[in-house]
């Protein structure tokens, strides 16, 4: 079997070949993860569509364009966006650097990044809070803060999951099921960060235009 | 008494007045006494099973070789066993409804109105999310990973996780017999009625954590099973060489994908409602109580089929078997597995017709529902020409196959009757929908998985299930099921409205007393059930099929032992057609030893899956009585035990080639010495699990 070959028989695993370890566990760990993340976007399908139909529903509480900020909105798409670069370049560290100088940085980065996310949606929270649009003032904020608030919860359990990678690599070191991991950290990292674009043009962007 | 004190922080919205012992003391009606009755018999059931077990010393047996377990073929006996007690609890609250029915006509009957919503709303709860869901998923984590020739599923933790957030579910419905009182929403828990201003008690609040339970459970099982069979069937079993179960598996694993969601998020945005205060399905403010509607059938629709489509794979294995013939029309039976579960998304709106849209999408979706039936068609004509000119045995499961067919066709064309609109508004809401579903459920669901229990029950346990009994349970299932559910098709197109605690027209009442019945009649089916278990158990030793082939059935499950060893295969199967074993076993290649013996690395028993979903279970107690320390330390429980299980590198065992072997070289010599059985004495002590087949 020629190089290429080799490669090709985990195509799933972006990891460096190895062509004496057969990989069908993690191929099926990797795959199964892929499956959640499909399960996972039905949700998300959901709470847009809920978000959708309830856009009305304000219900004589603040509406889309009193309570959302594009400033703060951008700045935590743009960290949101880094991170996934970062986690990029995390992941290329995995495969291509045997060293885990590089990749602890990188994961760091990611986590910083992420954590700098949710401690400006969380300050953006307590401002509409201070602005009384609580979710149980209308059916529009109530599905605005559950679709927003399910994806922050998504971010804090993806940090909280790179804070034990981080632990991992630390005590334990680089065994497959720490590489596996990380290679599903970085598809639900990578979701999440698919999941706020739609969320800064479906419900920033939009609500912001009307 | 209600001052916020150290009372209120330990023990939440919890008092003397939550136990049904207490109510039935302050006012000692009928119904209450009925209700504390319920509450002593599951607290009587618990104490006893618990002094039977500590009695005869089996609690390290239990919890070492059970709760623990990771293997799919236990895993999956646990989720039969649990459907089967939750099956004997809904059906008798199914009888104690009828008995109201019957009797209270201008009367105010046995129970009281309150009480008779819990009990439709239990029973329905029940039948769907923990004796339904429960059994099927335990009939494929036995068979499937067999069927495909895999050693487990691909995720074995994840299947032990599944399992106990199941069972803590169902433990949930039960606590709510003895604790507070459920939902009286119904099974699909409509608001507004089941939000906090309609509804203030615990009632729905147990009925979405117990829900939510089950949903969750249900969606980490439907990712294992798409997994484990995309990734982890034998060299050689193409797509198209599964036994067709493995198909009815996949398609209602990937319906389990992306069905169950819905209902997850339907039920967390309820409970955002209660417990938050939000506006999703209130009454003003914004809610919009249709979002639940679409949400619960977005869910609900495919779950029917997440039901019926794996009863289609057990009775494709059993009257192939018991005809012994090759399934005919294999490709057409995939392309319509496959063509029922695409539709099943396509026709949720059919369960509101009446709630508002326009008639032209009313049209589509009814139109859409009649476009499932052909799909179905072609499945029982394919069944119907498996049987033609077959070698056909009435045991047990083939009469439950032939009782489903006439049956089910009968389901069938009341529910064409149902898809049409016009006439939808005058039968929605009414015992002629109750009739109509019941007529799916029972004689498609039901009986499919009692016929896959009685006819993998010898692979699982290694001796055959008593044939007389099984006789007279599918007797009584079948016509229990006629005579409890054909008055009610007549009483809803006379305009008997389901769900009805008092009658006012004595018209109705012959056909409610037939249909008490019929409901004992079905109770007698499950009755005779436990006893056919019971018999076949005393006369365990007559009856054993040790070489596991006891019906020349054709998967790869029956080329191993009965019961098979924790390792399933020797060595990983080659299959190079479809019917793999039944072509083997007639070329000479069945019962060989292995070329060279290795050693076998399984899963290590683990006790995080089981903490992890009773963990979950306490904090839907919690959160039912608002006993908010209780519900924050078990989330922090299962955040920790999931923490710490990733940090586990010890997880899997190996099983020494030599034990292998020896193992194997027994069941081989039992092979070697059995007496190949002919057909016609397959039900008698003589059946060894040899089967005699012509060359």
């Amino acid at each position: 079997m020629d190089g290429l070959g080799m490669r090709r028989r985990h195509p799933g695993l972006n990891l460096p070949d190895d062509p004496d370890h057969i990989r069908e566990q993690d191929e099926n760990d990797v795959f199964g993860f892929w499956i959640f993340l499909m399960s996972d976007a039905v949700l998300f399908a959901l709470l847009f569509a809920i978000y959708g139909t309830m856009l009305r529903g304000t219900a004589g509480a603040p509406g889309p364009a009193q309570i959302f900020k594009i400033g703060p909105a951008f700045i935590e798409t743009m960290l949101l966006l880094s991170s996934t670069f970062t986690f990029g370049m995390a992941s290329i560290a995995l495969k291509r650097d045997a060293r885990n100088k590089r990749l602890v940085f990188w994961l760091v980065a990611t986590l910083l990044l992420g954590l700098g996310f949710l401690g400006m949606e969380i300050n953006d929270f307590a401002g509409m809070v201070a602005q009384h649009a609580t979710p149980e003032r209308s059916g529009f904020l109530s599905a605005f803060f559950v679709l927003v608030g399910m994806h922050g919860l998504h971010v804090s359990i993806g940090s909280l999951w790179m804070v034990v990678m981080l632990v991992q690599l630390a005590t334990i070191g680089r065994d497959h099921k720490v590489e596996i991991n990380l290679i599903r950290l970085s598809l639900f990292w990578h979701f999440l960060d698919i999941v706020w674009i739609a969320i800064f043009s479906v419900v920033y962007l939009q609500g912001l235009l009307r | 008494m209600t001052e916020p004190g150290i009372w209120h922080f330990l023990l939440g919205n919890l008092s003397w007045h939550a136990l049904p012992f207490v109510r039935a003391w302050r006012d000692p009606s009928v119904s209450e006494v009925i209700g504390a009755a319920a509450a002593a018999i599951v607290v009587l059931g618990a104490v006893a099973l618990f002094v039977v077990i500590t009695r005869f010393g089996k609690w390290r047996y239990l919890w070492s070789e059970w709760v623990i377990s990771l293997d799919h073929k236990k895993i999956g006996i646990m989720y039969i066993i649990l459907a089967g007690i939750m099956l004997t609890r809904a059906l008798i609250e199914a009888v104690l409804m009828r008995t109201q029915q019957a009797v209270a006509i201008n009367a105010s009957g046995v129970v009281g109105p309150n009480h008779f919503a819990q009990l439709f709303s239990t029973h329905g709860t029940i039948m769907i999310f923990f004796m339904a869901m429960p059994f099927l998923t335990g009939l494929i984590n036995y068979v499937m990973p067999l069927q495909i020739g895999a050693r487990d599923m691909a995720f074995p933790y994840l299947n032990s996780v599944g399992l106990w957030l199941t069972v803590s579910g169902a433990l949930l419905m039960m606590v709510s017999l003895v604790v507070g009182q459920f939902s009286t929403g119904g099974w699909s828990g409509y608001p507004p009625f089941t939000e906090l201003s309609f509804n203030p008690g615990p009632g729905p609040d147990y009925w979405i954590w117990a829900v939510t339970l089950s949903s969750i459970g249900s969606t980490t099982v439907g990712i294992n099973i798409a997994c484990t069979l995309y990734k982890m069937r034998a060299p050689g079993m193409a797509w198209m060489r599964m036994p067709l179960f493995c198909w009815t598996a996949l398609c209602t694993a990937i319906l389990m994908i992306f069905a169950m969601p819905p209902l997850t998020v339907a039920t967390l945005l309820l409970a955002a409602d209660r417990y938050a205060g939000m506006h999703f399905f209130t009454v003003g403010h914004g809610g919009n109580m249709m979002n639940y509607v679409n949400l619960f059938w977005l869910f609900g629709h495919p779950e029917v089929y997440i039901l019926i489509l794996p009863a289609f794979g057990v009775y494709s294995e059993v009257i192939s078997a018991f005809s012994s013939k090759e399934l005919y029309g294999y490709t057409s039976l995939v392309v319509a597995t496959a063509a029922i579960a695409v539709l099943s998304f396509t026709v949720w709106l059919h369960h509101f017709f009446t709630m508002g849209q326009s008639a032209d999408i009313n049209a589509f979706f009814g139109i859409a529902t009649m476009t499932i039936g052909v799909p179905t068609g072609v499945k029982i004509y394919d069944w119907i020409w498996t049987m033609f000119r077959g070698r056909v045995r009435f045991t047990p499961p083939m009469l439950l196959s032939i009782a489903f067919m006439m049956t089910f066709v009968l389901g069938g064309f009341t529910g064409i009757i149902l898809a049409t609109p016009p006439l939808d508004f005058m039968f929605h809401n009414t015992l002629f929908l109750v009739a109509h579903f019941h007529n799916m459920l029972i004689g498609g669901l039901l009986y499919g998985l009692l016929a896959g229990y009685m006819y993998w029950f010898p692979k699982a346990f290694g001796f055959r299930l008593n044939e007389a009994w099984g006789r007279i349970s599918v007797c009584c299932w079948v016509g229990g099921f006629y005579l409890a559910f054909m008055p009610l098709y007549v009483l809803g197109a006379a305009g008997l409205a389901r769900r009805t605690q008092e009658i006012f027209d004595p018209a109705f009442r012959p056909w409610l007393i037939v249909a008490l019945c019929g409901a004992l009649v079905l109770f007698a089916a499950l009755i005779s059930l436990f006893v056919q278990l019971y018999v076949s158990i005393r006369d365990r030793d007559h009856n054993r099929v040790p070489v596991g082939d006891p019906w020349d059935a054709r998967g790869l499950e029956w080329s191993i032992a009965a019961p098979p060893p924790e390792w399933n295969f020797v060595t990983i199967p080659h299959v190079g057609n479809r019917d793999a074993f039944y072509w083997r076993k007639r070329n000479q290649g069945a019962y060989r030893p292995a070329d060279h013996y290795r050693d076998i690395e399984l899963p290590k028993d683990t006790a995080c899956g089981v903490i992890i979903g009773l963990a979950a279970g306490v904090c839907g107690f919690g959160l039912v009585w608002h006993i908010w320390w209780m519900a924050v330390l078990c989330l922090a429980v299962i955040v920790a035990t999931v923490i710490l299980r990733a940090f586990e590198r010890d997880v899997t065992r190996i099983i020494p080639a030599a034990r292998v072997e020896a193992v194997d070289r027994q069941w081989l010599a039992q092979a070697e010495a059995a007496q190949p059985t002919p057909r016609e004495r397959e039900q008698s002590a003589e059946n060894q699990g040899l089967a005699q087949w012509m060359a």
